[in-house]
């Protein structure tokens, strides 16, 4: 589905990322690990198309892809909504019309939870509810990847769980590619099918895991535990590698 | 049920017997509304001069009573003081229209283009370090002392902090937001009106409502100098005529205009930003 090969990424004299191979499955949930300065976000910046000074090639369904594409979407760490437009309008922002996107607003803010708050402004929203905003406005393309940078990392621990649950249902009925970034191993576990450890200063994967869980999953399963260690274990040497 | 449970027990009867008799009202401090609160400190004022002159503190004819000056708006009232009012409210409207927007022009193109801010701004920053009165002689030489020569030197008033405000406004948005058009692959121009424009608004209004002073001050300026109409004008005729109550009565009308437009600016910068979530403070701080 999506194939991205990375043959490098720097920043002025620094190798971030590459050479990198992997290969996202369509409705697959991946999440990325790596030690900070791994290339993460820069990784989800080159595939939402934000940064293009970087070699190597993506393809979506064995198409070539460059740049910012519909069908690949981008959710930040924060909600990023635009403060003077309600939260109805952060979702339509840059479509030529509502009618256009063949998505219904409504409904999204209702898949998302946030009926009835389609005219507020986002300062009347809590953290929670602006991350499901951002998320909704994610959706608004019907894109075929999404791509979270830690999306959950700056609300509480209730909030987290709950979004998680929202983005696993969401991915399931849109049948959406999901490649996240966290610094929350238990978060990887609960959401991903499979797990990838970066490494810090560019170069082939660290690890690749497979979680092995069924899902719907328990946020308690004991099953997953060895690899919960294992990953652990490799995040910190490649901490005291880099 | 055990002792403890008991007198435990006893113990929230008794509070709850307490808790029964009705709670005092609260007492609700009475607030002079904010308007009012304003206007105390210009209302001492003036009660302290028109005392300090009744005692023989203060010489009249240097600072006339404030009922003197009340008296002479009067009397100016009645020969034709609206029409010094309107010539200097038209000359700031012109003036001020002008110099904003050629300012949000100019400053939209320095801030948003790279090559034009590198040659322009140095220039810019050197000509907004030159005070109004400098101009003056300048303009007169090329514009002679009609209508242009005032207009001018007003636009160049309300130039410089709108100016500073658009370029500064532009060049301090929130990358991330831009990052967020870039994402739904937004235009440049469609950036600009979409997302530049919207997150420089807090600055660029302010940069009007200091405009707006400016705009005031420069207008003195230019009357001052060559005008037969005008609150400038009947500041220099006072002057000339040893007349302070006149000059104390435009300086008044130059205060109260001056305020009206800042208040007008004010309503107009919180409508439209009536979607940023400041701070506001509580009014019992």
């Amino acid at each position: 589905m999506l194939d991205i090969r990375i043959d490098s990424k720097f920043y002025g004299a620094q190798q971030v990322l590459g050479p990198l191979h992997l290969h996202l499955k369509q409705g697959e949930v991946v999440s990325l690990l790596g030690a900070s300065g791994s290339g993460k976000s820069t990784l989800l910046s080159i595939l939402a198309g934000l940064d293009r000074d970087w070699c190597g090639t993506l393809q979506l369904d064995y198409a070539p892809l460059h740049g910012v594409h519909p069908a690949v979407s981008l959710v930040f760490q924060e909600p990023r909504l635009f403060p003077w437009l309600t939260v109805a309008e952060n979702l339509r922002f840059g479509l030529p019309s509502s009618d256009d996107c063949g998505c219904d607003v409504e409904l999204l803010l209702e898949e998302t939870g946030l009926q009835g708050l389609g005219q507020r402004l986002p300062k009347q929203l809590s953290g929670g509810q602006a991350q499901r905003a951002a998320i909704a406005r994610g959706l608004m393309r019907s894109p075929r990847v999404l791509l979270l940078d830690e999306p959950f990392s700056a609300v509480d621990a209730f909030t987290r769980m709950k979004l998680q649950d929202l983005l696993l249902r969401i991915a399931a009925r849109h049948q959406l590619t999901i490649l996240q970034v966290t610094h929350d191993i238990d978060e990887a576990l609960y959401l991903s099918d499979r797990i990838l450890v970066l490494p810090a200063g560019g170069g082939p994967l660290r690890g690749e895991f497979s979680v092995p869980a069924a899902r719907p999953r328990s946020r308690s399963d004991a099953s997953v535990l060895p690899l919960k260690h294992r990953i652990l274990d490799l995040l910190h040497l490649s901490e005291q590698a880099a | 049920m055990s002792d403890q449970a008991a007198i435990y027990f006893g113990q929230a009867a008794a509070h709850a017997g307490q808790s029964a008799a009705p709670p005092p009202a609260p007492t609700r401090r009475r607030q002079l509304p904010r308007w009012l609160l304003g206007l105390l400190l210009p209302a001492a004022l003036l009660a302290a001069a028109e005392l300090a002159v009744r005692a023989g503190v203060l010489a009249p004819n240097l600072l006339p009573p404030p009922s003197a000056i009340l008296e002479t708006i009067t009397e100016l009232a009645q020969r034709g003081l609206a029409s010094h009012v309107a010539a200097s409210t038209l000359r700031v409207a012109v003036g001020f229209t002008a110099g904003a927007l050629a300012a949000i022009l100019f400053g939209a193109a320095t801030a948003l283009h790279r090559p034009t801010h590198a040659i322009f701004d140095p220039t810019v920053q050197a000509l907004r370090a030159i005070p109004s009165l400098a101009w003056v002689p300048l303009l007169l030489l090329w514009l002679g002392i009609d209508e242009a020569p005032k207009l001018v030197l007003i636009a160049i008033g309300a130039f410089f902090p709108v100016y500073m405000g658009v370029s500064a406004g532009i060049r301090g948005v929130d990358r991330k937001l831009v990052e967020v058009a870039r994402l739904y692959r937004l235009s440049p121009s469609q950036q600009a009106r979409q997302v530049l424009l919207p997150a420089a608004l807090p600055a660029i209004l302010t940069g009007l409502r200091n405009g707006l002073g400016l705009a005031w001050m420069f207008m003195v300026a230019a009357e001052l100098i060559a005008a037969s109409k005008g609150l400038g004008y009947l500041l220099s005729d006072g002057r000339e005529t040893s007349r302070a109550d006149i000059v104390l009565a435009a300086i008044l009308l130059l205060a109260v205009l001056g305020k009206a437009s800042d208040g007008l600016m004010l309503r107009l910068e919180q409508h439209l930003l009536a979607w940023r979530d400041s701070f506001e403070i509580p009014d019992h701080a």
